[in-house]
């Protein structure tokens, strides 16, 4: 067997810049994305109002139900539909792969942070709650001031390593042909029939890149825990 | 924006003039089941032994049973699926490879290994924390009855650590079903994968990949249900698990 290692070096400014450059957009913004929607799913399932909360605890258990996969067919196809729908089109809308590729992560990963955020929002102590409500505060102002802040940063740690689960789900947008990192890396693979060398180099790089990660985490957890 | 909806297509046959449509989703489910419960049974395997290995006194067994988990933990399952598929079978030698690329079910076979040591790392974790769970006083007690290290984990201490962790194993079960579907990246034709099929000979999107997902909530059910059983029935007495 001869290898060509030279395929990562000739390649390497396509797959690794571009590549993951477009893996690490999709992850941050989908983050963002996901953790508002999702606390605002968690705050929907928590809310006194029960079809509200039926309506939010079925969403979760749908999405969490499926696999990711099958989630990304159904908004690449969906979404062009809800597109012409809300615009009033004829035709399916073209939204483009990252576009979708964002929306299907967004409201995907929404199910997965609002668990952890309802999770962190049901740790508060109630007299929290009541001490907000007798200064005068609504339920918005409780929320946004008091509530959200101590239970966002007290699940920072479980938020980030659900991040770095996203970073490398990411990795599946290759079934709809987007250039991500491992789009990319296959795609050289398949050009030049070097797929031990590029698919090799893809699982390095993901490794390092989430090792790393994961020690951030596991030294953000520590220093907390030491700060308490 | 007109959408035709057409639930009867699933009775139409399809373009392989043998199978209903309903038929190739229904093999596809087949598939689904049969690489999760394979994968799941060497997952179980692997994964026990590993986490075990994490708990014992030796320095450079836990070193070892460290590295294993974050190699499976650190690198992305569609990534691995195609190291399992596209890799190995280059690196070993040439007959050994060339005979692994010709096996009639090798999508299966690879999508099995591969989700196989996967979920193991995900096993070990849970296990090495079922077992750190319990009170340090068992394996004490254990070993003074004059047990040996693996008599006692035998007989004492994984007996106790498999309760806890069932409510965690239940989830990476069905993590395993759910995952199996990336393993149409590699050409196994399972749930996931029909449903597209469907869609793409009938152009019913909605109809196909909308029998998928009750299809997978409906595993997920069962799944959930037969969990909580065997929860029950092993629920240790005098925890708040039996009442």
């Amino acid at each position: 067997m001869d290898f060509d290692f030279d395929v990562i070096r000739r390649s390497w400014a396509d797959v690794l810049l571009t590549g993951m450059t477009f893996t690490i957009k999709l992850t941050a913004l989908a983050m963002l994305g996901g953790v508002a929607l999702g606390t605002l799913l968690a705050l929907a399932r928590l809310s006194g109002f029960r079809p509200l909360a039926l309506l939010a605890a079925t969403y979760v258990n749908l999405i969490r139900a499926v696999p990711l996969v099958l989630v990304i067919f159904w908004f690449y196809f969906l979404v062009p539909y809800v597109a012409a729908w809300a615009i009033g089109a004829q035709e399916p809308v073209r939204v483009g792969a990252f576009w979708s590729a964002l929306i299907t992560f967004t409201l995907f990963q929404a199910a997965y942070y609002s668990e952890i955020m309802r999770g962190g929002i049901q740790a508060i102590p109630r007299g929290q709650l009541d001490a907000a409500q007798a200064l005068g505060m609504r339920y918005w102002q409780c929320m946004g001031h008091v509530v959200l802040p101590q239970a966002l940063r007290n699940m920072l740690p479980v938020l980030l390593t659900q991040t770095i689960v996203l970073f490398q789900d990411v990795s599946l947008v290759y079934v709809l042909s987007v250039p991500d990192f491992v789009g990319a890396a296959a795609r050289v693979a398949q050009r030049d029939g070097r797929l031990v060398e590029m698919y090799s180099f893809v699982a390095v790089v993901y490794f390092l890149m989430c090792c790393a990660l994961s020690a951030v985490v596991r030294r953000l957890q520590r220093t907390r825990e030491a700060s308490r | 924006m007109d959408y035709n909806w057409n639930w009867a297509i699933f009775g139409e046959l399809s373009p392989d003039g043998v199978n209903t449509y309903w038929q190739m989703l229904l093999s596809g489910l087949g598939w689904t089941l049969a690489t999760s419960l394979a994968g799941w049974a060497m997952a179980l395997l692997l994964g026990t032994l590993v986490g075990v290995a994490r708990t014992l006194p030796q320095r450079w067994l836990r070193l070892v049973a460290g590295g294993y988990v974050e190699l499976f933990r650190n690198v992305p399952l569609l990534v691995q699926m195609f190291l399992w598929f596209f890799v190995v079978p280059e690196l070993l030698p040439r007959a050994a490879g060339d005979w692994l690329k010709a096996l009639p079910q090798a999508p299966f076979v690879t999508a099995v290994v591969c989700l196989g040591f996967f979920t193991s790392a995900r096993v070990a974790v849970q296990v090495a924390a079922g077992i750190d769970a319990l009170a340090g006083g068992q394996a004490q007690a254990a070993l003074a009855l004059g047990l040996t290290r693996g008599q006692a984990y035998r007989h004492v201490l994984l007996p106790l650590a498999v309760r806890i962790v069932l409510p965690p194993l239940t989830s990476e079960f069905l993590n395993i079903i759910k995952n199996s579907s990336v393993a149409l990246t590699i050409g196994l034709v399972e749930l996931t994968a029909s449903a597209r099929a469907i869609q793409e000979f009938s152009f019913q999107v909605f109809e196909a990949y909308t029998a998928a997902t009750v299809l997978y909530v409906l595993v997920n059910l069962v799944v959930t249900a037969g969990m909580h059983a065997v929860e029950r029935r092993l629920a240790l007495p005098g925890t708040l698990g039996k009442y």
